[in-house]
């Protein structure tokens, strides 16, 4: 049943992030949505809930649409350039805050303490990225038709690449995959992935193209707050796309950095420093211990199957009567 | 041409939720020949067409399409050789010209660009829609769209044709061009469809099918006429 | 037809966690998962103790051990990315390997960060399956309503989970006719490029998006017909029971107990 829904591998487990990483990229992510709110009550009005929960529903399931890659594997999409084009930033924003946000909490897809860093990779930073890129090359283009082609494709690309860059920093600041493996390699994958992206994106612009030209036009009747989400677009994507190699090349200065703030070592650990060689009072080993908690667990478990069977069979009792 | 080029025995099929849609179908179709599958919804009929290309797979039986057991072996050849035309044109159409559309299944089967563009030419030819051929799928009228959706298909040279309700939802000019569009297809079809003035104007043999059984298969004259039969399977008889 | 509601891994039941309430549950899913979070590396005796809990939970639930576990699995090829941890992590060497001319050293401590990311991920994993699979979404959202999930988000959730299961059988609907007319002849290899192939999914969904964008004004038009004026009004939750709110307070104190305890053992 799950196949269905396997998209994009960019979703972050819980367990993964430190709990600093994963709680301030909460509150990021808050005030974006928040933001997205607001801006797309302007916009939308009282139209919005229809809208965004159709649309959402339909990049939701827009993600089964795969195609065959090689050797049994196949290329999905995530989505985020899609809706952004279409729908604008904003509301782009909300449509995959409800999509990533449901796969978390209900098909475990990425985790619930760790969605707020993967809101911030999906919902903000593909979104925005996405939204600047396409502006920069149909404003290039000047209304051409190969400028909406081409920044629909180069804005999926690279929505995939800074996310997937946005990902690894997080990972690495967490402790969790030194920077100068989980940079290049989740770069690497998903450079790849995002051109399954692209194309998808393409085909699904072409068709948009082909039948509704007009919802293709961005730039047209959207106020101040499109222009500083293009820059922060750009902003966000120029950042990771410096500090990622930035800090793959040189992961001690990271740690550096990180250490003079006494920020890192806040967001490595959880709460303390680990000392590996920690003892129970009374008991000297710590194999012991991990024997007693199991034994005590096994207890709670047998009591909690005793009981079930128990209720089970009263259960059955009262319906026979 | 196979003699026979639709051969079912004995297809049992239950969905994976356990629900039994097809027990024990059996059925062979005749070069060149045209039948009707009637029966109320849910009878199997759908489940049936879907059997027919490889979509679904029975969990005992077996069909033949030209001599061809249709098993995960020969899928793609199967495929090649019967033509499925589902019942909503727009799941059919998701490209964006009818060109694109119509040009999928010679693609796919690695037919080069000369080859391509005749086989698409051809096909729209036979549809009577050869001016459509730059123009976007989704803009078109719902005949249209079935019309293109009959070209996807004959595109691909098929010798079987499968149609699901080719005529709901149209309106009666646009249904009366499409009886006459399927009138002239030479290839072997099995349409099924709750149209029955359409059956007994066009289609010779009638299959009568409720709970994912056969209940009738004859003449459609006889078929039609008789009224207890049609009654039982919640079809209406025609007044005149 | 195959029926999409089978995607939900929700699964219908009357075990004391599906009769528990939404806001009981919610709540304790997440302090559970950002308990586990706070957990240091290493503490075995503790991820064992929580382990107990969540198999104790997932039997009281009655949702079937094997496909509790088999779910909870789901995170653990993420795990990829903690393994150069094993690596990386100076300290008192285990084993060495020789790897294309590099010589890479497993180190004590690097194992037991490695070993403990992936248990923490999967206890957590397994708190989210329970819920998920004892609360509707409905539910679930009214939870996430009492947590002061904004009534809009809330609303257009709501709203994107009513018309999942219509889009993905419509999706469903593409790829099956795309599957049909995709044939092949005897000997033949088969055509298009991985590009085209791109580009024919792009289709699909270009024109699923499409449909859905006449849909929900179609959906618009009918919420305006029974008097929606943009205002999302529901119905006041009937207050907690004095019950829930025992369970509910209960489980907090367990869990910071827990934690005081992963504390005391490292302290």
């Amino acid at each position: 049943m799950l196949p269905v829904f396997a998209p994009v591998q960019m979703h972050i487990p819980d367990g993964f992030l430190s709990t600093l990483v994963s709680l301030v990229l909460w509150v990021v992510s808050a005030v974006f949505i928040f933001t997205a709110l607001r801006q797309v009550n302007k916009t939308l009005g009282e139209r919005q809930v229809p809208v965004m929960g159709v649309l959402a529903a339909a990049i939701f399931a827009g993600q089964m649409l795969n195609f065959a890659v090689t050797g049994g594997t196949s290329g999905h999409l995530l989505g985020a350039a899609l809706a952004t084009i279409v729908l604008g930033p904003w509301a782009a924003v909300l449509v995959m805050t409800a999509v990533v946000a449901t796969q978390a909490l209900i098909f475990q897809d990425g985790g619930v303490l760790a969605l707020g860093a993967n809101l911030f990779n999906m919902a903000v930073v593909g979104v925005f990225v996405s939204y600047a890129v396409y502006r920069l090359v149909t404003g290039l283009a000047r209304g051409a038709r190969w400028g909406v082609f081409l920044g629909s494709a180069t804005a999926a690309w690279t929505s995939i690449f800074i996310a997937s860059l946005a990902a690894a920093l997080q990972l690495a600041l967490s402790g969790t995959s030194p920077a100068n493996i989980a940079v290049p390699a989740m770069a690497g994958i998903h450079a790849l992935i995002g051109l399954g992206e692209a194309l998808i994106t393409l085909g699904a612009v072409a068709f948009l193209y082909a039948a509704r030209r007009d919802l293709l036009n961005l730039a047209s009747g959207e106020g101040k707050s499109s222009k500083s989400v293009l820059i922060g677009g750009g902003l966000i994507a120029l950042a990771l796309a410096v500090l990622s190699p930035l800090a793959s090349a040189n992961p001690d200065g990271l740690e550096w950095v990180a250490e003079q703030k006494n920020f890192l070592s806040a967001a490595r650990e959880p709460l303390y420093a680990i000392i590996p060689d920690y003892v129970f009072p009374g008991i000297s080993n710590e194999a012991v211990a991990t024997i007693i908690a199991g034994v005590i667990g096994v207890v709670i478990v047998l009591g909690v199957t005793l009981g079930v069977a128990h209720l089970r069979r009263g259960r059955k009792a009262e319906r026979g009567s | 041409m196979h003699h026979s080029p639709v051969l079912i025995e004995n297809l049992v099929f239950r969905y994976p939720d356990g629900h039994a849609a097809l027990q024990g179908v059996t059925l062979s179709v005749a070069a060149g020949e045209k039948i009707a599958l009637v029966g109320p919804n849910g009878a199997g009929k759908s489940t049936l067409l879907l059997q027919l290309n490889g979509i679904l797979t029975p969990q005992s039986g077996r069909i033949e399409i030209c001599g061809l057991e249709v098993n995960p072996k020969n899928l793609a050849r199967v495929r090649a050789l019967v033509g499925l035309v589902f019942q909503l044109p727009d799941d059919q159409l998701f490209s964006p010209t009818v060109y694109d559309d119509v040009a999928f299944g010679p693609i796919y089967q690695g037919l080069t660009r000369e080859e391509i563009d005749r086989r698409v030419e051809a096909a729209l030819d036979a549809v009577h829609m050869r001016d459509y051929l730059k123009r976007t799928s989704y803009h078109l009228s719902v005949g249209e769209k079935k019309r293109i959706a009959i070209a996807t298909v004959l595109s691909m040279q098929p010798e079987v044709l499968v149609l699901d309700e080719p005529t709901a939802g149209l309106d009666p000019r646009a249904r009366r061009s499409l009886i006459e569009l399927l009138r002239e297809l030479p290839q072997t079809a099995i349409i099924a469809t709750h149209d029955l003035a359409m059956v007994r104007e066009l289609l010779p043999r009638t299959v009568v099918m409720d709970g994912g059984r056969v209940i009738a298969d004859g003449p459609t004259a006889q078929i039609l006429a008789d009224e207890a039969l049609l009654e039982a399977h919640g079809l209406e008889a025609l007044k005149c | 037809m195959s029926g999409a509601n089978s995607l939900t891994p929700f699964l219908a039941g009357s075990s004391l966690i599906h009769a528990l309430d939404a806001r009981v549950k919610v709540p304790l899913t997440l302090a559970f998962i950002l308990t586990v979070s706070f957990l240091p590396f290493g503490v075995w005796p503790v991820y064992v103790l929580l382990l107990a809990l969540t198999v104790s939970a997932a039997l009281l639930s009655e949702i079937g051990l094997a496909r509790f576990l088999r779910r909870s699995l789901l995170a653990l090829p993420f795990a990829l990315a903690a393994l150069p941890l094993l690596f990386t992590i100076p300290g008192e060497a285990l084993a060495r390997f020789s790897l294309f001319g590099l010589t890479l050293t497993l180190s004590g401590p690097g194992l037991v960060r490695f070993a403990s990311i992936a248990v923490k991920s999967w206890l957590s994993v397994q708190a989210a399956v329970l819920m998920a699979a004892t609360t509707d979404l409905p539910e679930m959202l009214l939870a996430l309503r009492a947590l002061k999930l904004p009534r809009l988000l809330a609303a257009v959730i709501g709203l994107m989970w009513r018309y999942l299961f219509v889009l993905v059988d419509e999706a469903g609907r593409l790829l099956r006719a795309r599957e049909a007319r995709s044939g092949s002849r005897e000997g033949a290899p088969r055509g298009g490029g991985l590009a085209w192939r791109a580009r024919v999914a792009g289709g699909m969904a270009g024109s699923l998006l499409l449909r859905s964008l006449e849909r929900s004004d179609r959906v618009y038009t009918a919420m305006l017909a029974r008097g929606y004026d943009g205002e999302v009004r529901s119905l006041p939750h009937p207050p907690l029971s004095a019950r829930a709110w025992g369970i509910l307070a209960a489980g907090l104190l367990l869990l910071a107990l827990i934690l005081f305890l992963s504390r005391w053992m490292v302290a």
